[in-house]
């Protein structure tokens, strides 16, 4: 019944909406140092497809509701899940999470800060790594997983600049248990561009302002008490999206482990769509 | 219960003459001299004025209005100030950084040539 809800509710969502320009930057795991627009809310679809080394296929996946609150702060919330071959298909849990943009003014490097609360088990959605996160995390069966909850208090500096249609982003996280674990500590980095920096006259659907190119990498860094490359794992991939002329974001990036510590390949998509000034058109009505 | 209607509606009221504030064009004031005289490559040029159209459609029409005639809590774009008082630097100041404390957000995101197309577009509306 919960289900038949949340489907009507976003289908309604959608048929309400003008279409929107998702145009997101490419990443998948990293954060860019740009914020929603005030009063716009983007709904993304995001999946990583992995099989760990002795374990089975698995898809894990979030759906997330990015709103703009202001123009200076944006707010998220997230809803996980993921499916495992041979296993079970299971909801792992919700993430809230915040960014704030202190400098209100662009400089060349952007500071964001990030601040997230999540309550999750068995999440294979791979959003993060910090740590010694790695492929044997990814190998116990789903119901010894969900025993072992993480109630998680995330941080990060995201880092971002824009020079000449590139842009260059830079992540530091750390993540606390708040079980009384130690904190944990990853990055992420990227790079992406449009295709065509300059606009067409006429409408088109496959030409270069259409698409975003880039790459990623990202990874743990151990912990407070060994901090550091040792036993952590790593991640480096190309990534592309396309916008289509209703509005919606498609997202594809292969991804490949860079140690033995981690999963070898990962295929990330995503799919996103912006629906603008959510709450005006509740008063003014749908056009 | 009037403490806390009062902490209810202090946010809103707040966000009302921010959003007014906007219009007051005191961002002008903020502008470098550097940024003040940078010039538009795309000036009266009809390819970008359309390529502008679209950019301007797709992002700044659900604030600014479909024709830049402006909304109820966003001011319009075909006023005085924008067509005369500030020049294309200032303009172009102004969707790089945003006047964020008052509801108007970067556009650092979108490259360069684009926020020049948007430029050339919403200039020409003074024709």
């Amino acid at each position: 019944m919960k289900t038949v809800f949340i489907v009507y509710l976003l289908a309604g969502l959608f048929l309400f909406a003008s279409a929107g320009h998702a145009q997101e930057r490419p990443y998948f795991v990293t954060y860019s140092h740009e914020m929603e627009e005030p009063g716009n809310l983007d709904i993304e679809f995001f999946n990583a497809v992995g099989k760990p080394p002795g374990g089975n296929r698995f898809i894990g996946s979030n759906i997330e509701f990015e709103y703009g609150a202001t123009a200076w702060w944006t707010t998220e919330f997230y809803l996980d899940g993921q499916v495992t071959v041979h296993d079970s298909t299971i909801f792992t849990g919700y993430r809230w999470e915040n960014r704030f943009r202190p400098l209100l003014r662009e400089h060349w490097i952007n500071p964001v800060i990030y601040i997230e609360f999540e309550n999750t088990s068995a999440d294979k959605a791979l959003r993060e790594v910090v740590g010694h996160d790695g492929k044997d995390d990814f190998i116990e069966p789903n119901a010894e997983a969900r025993q072992d909850k993480e109630r998680e208090l995330e941080l990060k500096l995201i880092l971002g600049s824009n020079y000449k249609g590139w842009n260059i982003s830079e992540n530091i996280i750390a993540e606390k248990n708040l079980s009384n674990e130690p904190w944990e500590f990853g990055y992420a980095v990227g790079a992406s561009r449009p295709l065509s920096l300059a606009a067409r006259a006429h409408n088109c659907t496959f030409c270069g302002e259409k698409f975003q190119v880039g790459v990623e990498m990202y990874g743990g860094l151990g912990d407070r008490y060994s901090f550091g490359l040792n036993q952590t794992s790593h991640y480096l991939g190309p990534l592309i999206n396309w916008t289509a002329p209703n509005g919606m974001t498609l997202s594809f990036s292969p991804q490949f482990g860079l140690n033995d510590f981690s999963i070898p390949r990962l295929y990330r998509f995503g799919v996103s769509y912006e629906i603008d000034q959510l709450f005006s058109r509740f008063h003014r009505g749908a056009r | 219960m009037t403490r806390r209607f009062s902490l209810t509606l202090l946010p809103l009221l707040l966000s009302a003459a921010a959003a007014f504030g906007a219009a007051d064009g005191s961002w002008l004031k903020n502008v470098p001299a550097r940024d003040h005289e940078k010039t538009n490559p795309y000036r009266d040029q009809a390819d970008a004025i359309a390529a502008g159209r679209r950019v301007f459609v797709d992002r700044c029409s659900h604030c600014h209005g479909e024709n830049a005639e402006g909304t109820k809590k966003r001011p319009p774009l075909k006023s005085e100030r924008v067509q005369h008082q500030a020049s294309e630097g200032d303009l172009h100041w102004l969707l790089v950084n945003g006047n964020m404390r008052k509801g108007m957000p970067s556009w650092a995101k979108l490259p360069d040539p684009q926020l020049w197309q948007v430029i050339t577009y919403v200039k020409s509306l003074h024709e």
